[in-house]
């Protein structure tokens, strides 16, 4: 119960270090922002009076007037009514309008690969450990560590041109058929979210496989020596119940505890992999609000997409107290 | 994320087993230069005594090369453009053209060296600050240490490339704002390595004794830990070369660096902004990519091998050339 309490705050305090950087960073960066912005709008052609200006600063926050306190109390209060600010790339939109209409596209992409790649990796893993010098072994590992080592955006690009435009298997921009289908619970709708959803699943896939891998890999030939495992033979247990229920059931822990630091990795991937792939999600957002220096909304997006990898990991070091009672009992790490 | 995992048996390499092979060989009186060769003789040992090693190794070598003269080798200048736009490779141009008539080969030669540069450098620089961190936290302990490692393990599970998107995004575009956005966001990990790691040398003899004979806790952080898991913090800066190049790149590829000099972030860039896919350029966007990825896996594959070499277990084959003095340590 003690260890549980001490995690919690560390996530809320952790949490509430997400939102003041968020406050800080635009703070301590030279020139202002608003000015960015209103020169950026008249450059499109929307020609904006002083009165407008003022009232885009104290949109975005910047009252220079007041002081930094009062400014970041004014910050926190906006967050807590859920006031990211406008989103200027998408005509003015509230922010959360548009992270609101965009984060389901990313969450289900997201959770669908995450959990293909780690039952995947986990698989793999186990198997490379038993057949520890196997041909298996020897051509996969060097492959994997080779495909760890890309970035995620070019085994986009590579991805795309591949089945995209040299094979034409797959559509090339998306996350449906906008022109043919209607969104809503319909078969084909559905159809062709999965459709689209291939190519942008299969780069996450691909590039995060591969840590999973090498992890579970590792810690299961050093489970495998263990004497329990040893009396598991002895025993003469079936081959497939002394791999799982023996030895991969202790060796996945380093990859549950793992999981917090390649989360973070991993969606910072996912969001460069659905700009290549223009998948309608907050990483297309982000793309399109880093090109036009939208600052609201790349802040709305870091913010958001900060405290949900938080409270991922959160869960993920429930489960990892569920799975290994040691963890609870001692001091957390 | 999975590569530094291991690392902690590296440390094993040092210092008990690696001093005792070589010292009586060398007259006293050049002990420094003697300490010089051994070091090398060393490097030299652990380079070629593991396959993984000796292949990552020769690939950072060829790259550290190709960075150092390649732009004296490369055929035209990078950004000159020309009306032979768009051409596939040929004899006249090895890897084709841009969109606007530039030859890619020269442009990767000259990217090389700014990609390669900007990764190790900043590579070393955010080393630095986790062995400052990771060191400091860990000896000194007491409130120091739970500040430090609260801010640690806070930089570790908030999304590194997120926040340093919105971070670059609101300073003056360039290397120098990349450089300490990424070692703003990238510290952690290795921090919390170091820490663990300077927390079991602490109460060591070795250390004690130096305490005892009055010497400052700078000098012994820096002096008689530090020397101590040079091992570990070698495989560290590798692991974090890694990471540093693929935030580098991805953060050039946004548009968020200097778009106007040639690397391999740039020219992906490029590629990407002329929609080189959709109109077939494989030519533009493959070799960038391509080089990243075979210096980040030999990178991988000389950590991979450190492993190897300090933890036998994890070998593919079993019995290989294995140092004499670890083989016989794996035995006991």
């Amino acid at each position: 119960m003690r260890h549980l309490l001490r995690r919690i705050l560390f996530y809320l305090f952790a949490a509430w270090a997400a939102i003041t950087l968020n406050f800080v960073i635009p703070r301590l960066a030279p020139g202002d922002p608003a000015a960015v912005l209103l020169g950026n709008l008249q450059s499109r052609g929307i020609h904006v009076g002083a009165a407008y200006l003022k009232a885009i600063q104290a949109e975005l926050g910047y009252n220079t007037g007041d002081p930094l306190p009062i400014q970041y109390l004014d910050y926190l209060n906006s967050l807590l009514h859920g006031n990211l600010g406008v989103a200027v790339t998408s005509s003015f939109e509230p922010v959360t309008n548009v992270i609101g209409r965009d984060i389901f596209w990313s969450l289900g992409l997201g959770l669908v690969s995450v959990i293909l790649s780690f039952a995947l990796g986990c698989l793999l893993g186990i198997v490379m450990a038993w057949k520890r010098g196997s041909l298996l072994d020897t051509i996969l590992s060097p492959l994997l560590n080779f495909l760890s080592a890309i970035p995620y955006f070019w085994m986009a690009l590579l991805i795309l041109y591949i089945f995209g435009f040299e094979l034409r298997w797959f559509p090339l921009t998306g996350g449906y058929d906008e022109l043919n289908v209607d969104p809503g619970w319909t078969l084909d709708f559905i159809a062709s979210v999965i459709y689209h959803g291939i190519l942008p699943a299969l780069t996450i896939v691909i590039a995060s496989v591969a840590g999973w891998m090498l992890t579970m890999r590792n810690s299961m030939i050093t489970t495998l020596s263990e004497d329990y495992v040893l009396m598991a033979k002895a025993k003469g247990l079936r081959t497939s119940r002394i791999m799982f229920a023996y030895a991969a059931r202790n060796a996945i822990l380093p990859n549950v505890a793992g999981f917090a630091i390649s989360l973070g990795f991993i969606v910072g991937g996912q969001l460069l992999t659905e700009m290549v792939f223009s998948y309608p999600g907050i990483g297309y957002s982000l793309l399109q609000a880093v090109q036009n220096q939208d600052y609201s909304l790349m802040q709305g997006i870091f913010l958001v997409v900060a405290l949900g990898v938080l409270g991922a990991n959160f869960l993920a070091e429930l489960s990892y107290a569920f799975l290994d009672p040691r963890v609870r009992l001692e001091r957390s790490a | 994320m999975s590569l530094g995992k291991d690392l902690k048996h590296v440390a094993t390499l040092e210092p008990e087993t690696i001093p005792s092979t070589f010292p009586k060989k060398f007259p006293r009186r050049d002990s420094r230069l003697a300490r010089l060769g051994e070091n090398l003789r060393l490097v030299w040992r652990v380079l070629t005594s593991n396959r993984k090693v000796a292949i990552g190794s020769s690939i950072v070598a060829f790259f550290l090369l190709v960075a150092i003269f390649g732009p004296l080798l490369a055929p035209y200048d990078p950004t000159a453009t020309s009306r032979l736009s768009e051409t596939p490779p040929s004899a006249a141009h090895w890897l084709g053209t841009t969109a606007t008539g530039q030859d890619i080969f020269s442009q990767l030669l000259y990217g090389t060296r700014s990609s390669v540069f900007w990764g190790f450098l900043t590579g070393l620089l955010v080393t630095l600050v986790s062995v400052v961190v990771g060191l400091v936290s860990g000896y000194l302990g007491g409130i120091i240490d739970e500040i430090l490692s609260l801010v640690t393990n806070v930089f570790l599970v908030i999304p590194a490339l997120p926040l340093a998107i919105v971070a670059v995004g609101y300073f003056p575009k360039g290397p120098l704002t990349i450089a300490l956005v990424i070692i703003l966001t990238n510290w952690s990990f290795n921090a919390r390595l170091l820490r663990a790691q300077t927390l079991s040398m602490r109460s060591r003899e070795f250390v004690t004794a130096a305490r005892a004979s009055g010497e400052s806790v700078w000098r012994i952080i820096f002096f008689e830990i530090f020397p101590n898991e040079i091992g570990i913090v070698a495989a560290a800066f590798v692991s974090t070369v890694i990471f540093v190049l693929l935030a580098w790149t991805a953060l050039e590829f946004l548009g968020l660096g200097d778009i106007n000099t040639v690397s391999w972030g740039s020219m992906l860039y490029w590629a990407q902004q002329s929609d080189s896919i959709f109109s077939g350029l494989w030519w533009w966007f493959a070799p960038p990519g391509c080089c990243i990825a075979l210096l980040g896996a030999a990178l991988a594959l000389i950590n991979f091998g450190i492993d190897e070499i300090a933890d036998p277990r994890l070998r593919s084959e079993i019995s290989e050339h294995v140092p004499k003095e670890l083989k016989e340590k794996a035995v006991t």
